[in-house]
């Protein structure tokens, strides 16, 4: 060190490092002493951090900190501040009608919004993200409405689900036809069921043994004409919306061993506004009946 | 280390300005090797006392110190009167609301690309000034600059000028010592004070704020702020000073690096100063026919520089070029009465082409200034004409992610959107939204009642966005295609304006 010390820059007068690079020297020029105490304010400032929040780990906790700060009251603090901010609205859901929420552009954005984060959390694991639905879960962005598509009837399916286990719910299902059917009745009715909705029938399709079977077995629920019956919850077999296929072996399968898919209740489980604020979004995903 | 590169640089090779090298070699040489004892690793800073002067450059200095603070202190209570749905406040950056207001502009935060294009005129804005006359925005304009300048004009009141104060420094303190030194940090701290306190208003109501902080009841984060820069400001304008430039800033080691050899610095005419001599030895030397440089060595331009350089070694790394020193050397040289601007705005080409017996040239009109000046006009121009044209409404539409189309019981297709409409006019407006491009087509407004005419206008408040969930449905017997490219029509009903936006209809 102190032979390198001695190389002093002809231009500068300064000393240099001794270090070199191609031909450049390093400068030795010292730091300014105010460097040197924001270095040891730092430290000040570290220190404080440990006597102000949590810290030091001990053997089944840690240092407290002086105020008692801690991350999860904070993240509760964060809570119960947005709960309040939201509180007027959420009290004038809880007291709004169906109706006149939707008549209210205010609280319809807000029931929208409340719903969007309930359906994401509650719904869409069955229905989809944006209630799109998949093979037995209902699309809800359509017209089709197997328990009913008002405001009051979707809040019913909410509340109360569809073969749930509760007594207020929704109760019918398809019952399984093999054994009840003979077995070249099963083709025929399903063939006889695309009919209805005119889609094309295989050919030699005995669509008179179907509509003879149909009209003995299947028009309790579906009606005569197989337009289905909201009350049973019984599939509209009319239309172009099919719950689990329009195939035929789908049918087949769906007429052998019967439909049953679940909805739970909610009722209980979700708050009264948020059960609200979900019927409002499901109407207004665009299907909803007015 | 190798012990024949060992010797450090040396002048055995001329440079271009080889007379300035010699003399400051043998300046270093004059001044004998550093002491051989170790080598410090933290120097003290040294205090510096800059002594007054007068002359253009501290007139100019004045001048902009006048009126950049002005700016900055007043400029909150300026009002500008937008009507009753927003705020009266010229300049006003209001968080809650996320707007920006700038007299008759109102920025929302979707256009933040105007503070990039602000930020693009100021870079090129320091380069231009940079190519021009070197540290211009260092020397006049820089905070920094003007709060330290502001606060040694404080101390110089307070302590006296130069030569005072340092004798009553060195003397033993007395109580008239410590009394003028309370007097002059109580001044800093007021100064700093209200520099943070006018910081604030810039984000609040201006004079609702100014009662509110007297009577205690602003907001704790307004006087949090006003803490910091009062902080700030009496830390670096009060204490930190020159140290702020010579260790804390970018710019000057950008700035070393982006000049060239054209641009006019501050700077010391050795050509005509030296050798420096007394007056008395000058005319000595004359009266024998030798050479004797205007610089009488009277170290004014040292005792005036605000960041203890002396020009006469070049430019540097601490030379803001403020301009002080020309003032301080004019005002000796006229009393001797020699010509003025010894030191001045000048190149390093020039010096050596006076040495030379060559006609000093100025070249502002080069290839970097040219380019530089393109590129603000350019900047500007496209800020300045979006500005102008850009329109008061808005339409975002994001379609349905899930699902993408839906079919409907009688086997019609429909899409769902969430449009968003934006209204950037201080008054309600009414809005008749229609989509273009589907054969057949129904547009519906979830929750959106229809008015007694029996049309569904969408009205959003002033200065608001109102996001509606729109429905379009194809009735057409026509197979649909994968996707089709629909137009979006956002119409004021009042006046006409339209904005557009194109998305897709998507069929199985």
């Amino acid at each position: 060190m102190a032979q390198e010390q001695k190389q002093i820059d002809e231009l500068t007068g300064t000393a240099t490092t001794g270090h070199e690079w191609d031909g450049l020297h390093e400068l030795n020029t010292p730091l300014p002493r105010w460097w040197l105490w924001l270095f040891y304010a730092t430290i000040v400032w570290a220190v404080g951090y440990w006597v102000v929040y949590p810290a030091w780990p001990l053997i089944s906790n840690s240092t407290q900190g002086a105020f008692g700060w801690h991350s999860r009251a904070a993240i509760v603090t964060d809570l119960d501040a947005l709960r309040a901010s939201r509180g007027p609205m959420v009290a004038k859901l809880a007291v709004a009608s169906l109706p006149d929420i939707v008549n209210n552009p205010e609280l319809l954005d807000f029931a929208r919004a409340q719903g969007r984060v309930a359906f994401a959390d509650n719904c869409a694991p069955c229905h989809g993200a944006g209630g799109g639905g998949a093979k037995g879960y209902p699309n809800l962005n359509d017209d089709d409405w197997l328990w009913g598509g008002k405001l009051t009837d979707i809040e019913k399916t909410i509340r109360f689900g569809a073969r749930s286990g509760n007594d207020k719910g929704h109760q019918g299902n398809m019952p399984p036809f093999a054994g009840v059917l003979k077995p070249n009745e099963i083709p025929a009715v399903a063939d006889f069921v695309r009919s209805l909705s005119g889609l094309p029938t295989e050919a030699g399709a005995d669509l008179a043994l179907g509509k003879t079977v149909f009209a003995a077995n299947c028009v309790v629920c579906h009606g005569p004409e197989g337009k289905g019956n909201q009350e049973l919850g019984s599939a509209n077999l009319t239309d172009k919306i099919w719950l689990y296929g329009s195939d035929k072996a789908t049918i087949m399968d769906g007429v052998e061993r019967g439909h049953g898919g679940v909805m739970p209740t909610w009722e209980g489980r979700l708050s009264e506004p948020t059960i609200k604020a979900l019927t409002v979004y499901v109407w207004s995903f665009g299907g909803g009946v007015k | 280390m190798n012990a024949s590169t060992g010797s450090t640089m040396t002048l055995d090779q001329p440079a271009p300005d080889a007379p300035a090298l010699a003399r400051l070699a043998a300046e270093a040489e004059v001044a004998g090797p550093p002491p051989d004892e170790d080598i410090p690793l933290y120097a003290p800073s040294r205090k510096i006392y800059p002594q007054s002067t007068h002359g253009t450059f501290r007139r100019i200095k004045w001048a902009v110190l006048v009126v950049t603070l002005g700016i900055y202190y007043l400029l909150p209570f300026v009002r500008w009167d937008r009507g009753p749905n927003a705020p009266s406040q010229a300049v006003l950056i209001d968080f809650p609301a996320r707007r920006f207001y700038f007299f008759f502009i109102e920025i929302w935060p979707q256009e933040i690309y105007y503070l990039t294009g602000l930020l693009i005129l100021a870079a090129i804005g320091l380069f231009l000034m940079n190519a021009i006359a070197g540290r211009v925005w260092c020397g006049y304009l820089c905070p920094q600059t003007v709060w330290t300048d502001l606060f040694f004009a404080v101390e110089r009141l307070v302590e006296g000028d130069r030569r005072e104060h340092m004798q009553r420094d060195a003397r033993k303190w007395t109580v008239e010592t410590w009394a003028r030194k309370g007097v002059k940090h109580f001044l800093w701290l007021m100064i700093a004070w209200w520099t943070g306190g006018a910081w604030v208003l810039y984000f609040a109501d201006a004079p609702t704020l100014v009662k509110e902080l007297a009577t205690g009841e602003a907001p704790l984060v307004a006087y949090a702020w006003i803490g910091i820069l009062t902080f700030t400001t009496y830390t670096l304008a009060g204490h930190m000073r020159e140290q702020v430039c010579l260790y804390m800033c970018p710019w000057p080691r950008i700035q070393a690096a982006l000049t060239d050899e054209y641009a006019l610095n501050v700077t010391y005419r050795y050509d005509r100063g030296e050798p420096r001599c007394s007056v008395k030895k000058a005319e000595q030397l004359r009266a024998r026919g030798e050479p004797a440089g205007d610089c009488v060595d009277c170290l004014q331009c040292v005792h005036v520089c605000p960041t203890g350089v002396d020009i006469r070694e070049g430019a540097s790394l601490g030379c803001i070029q403020c301009g002080l020193c020309i003032d301080a050397c004019d005002n000796v040289m006229k009393k001797l009465g020699r010509n003025t601007r010894l030191i001045a705005y000048d190149t390093d080409i020039n010096v050596k082409r006076r040495m030379e017996g060559q006609q000093p040239f100025f070249k502002l009109v080069r290839m970097r200034t040219m380019l530089y000046a393109a590129v603000i006009a350019i900047a500007g121009g496209v800020m300045i004409f979006t500005l102008a044209t850009r329109g008061s409404e808005g339409i975002s539409i994001i379609h349905d992610r899930n699902p993408m189309y839906v079919r409907l019981s009688d086997g019609a297709l429909r899409n769902g959107y969430a449009i968003r409409i934006v209204n950037k006019q201080l008054r309600h407006r009414d809005f008749i939204v229609s989509v273009e491009g589907v054969p057949s087509s129904l547009i519906d407004f979830v929750g959106l009642p229809p008015r007694t005419d029996g049309r569904q206008l969408v009205d959003v408040g002033p200065d608001q966005t109102k996001e509606v969930r729109v429905v379009v449905t194809d009735y057409s017997a026509t197979p649909p295609a994968p996707s089709t490219t629909i137009l979006f029509k956002l119409i004021d009903v009042d006046t006409g304006e339209v904005a557009e936006m194109r998305d897709h209809f998507f069929g199985p």
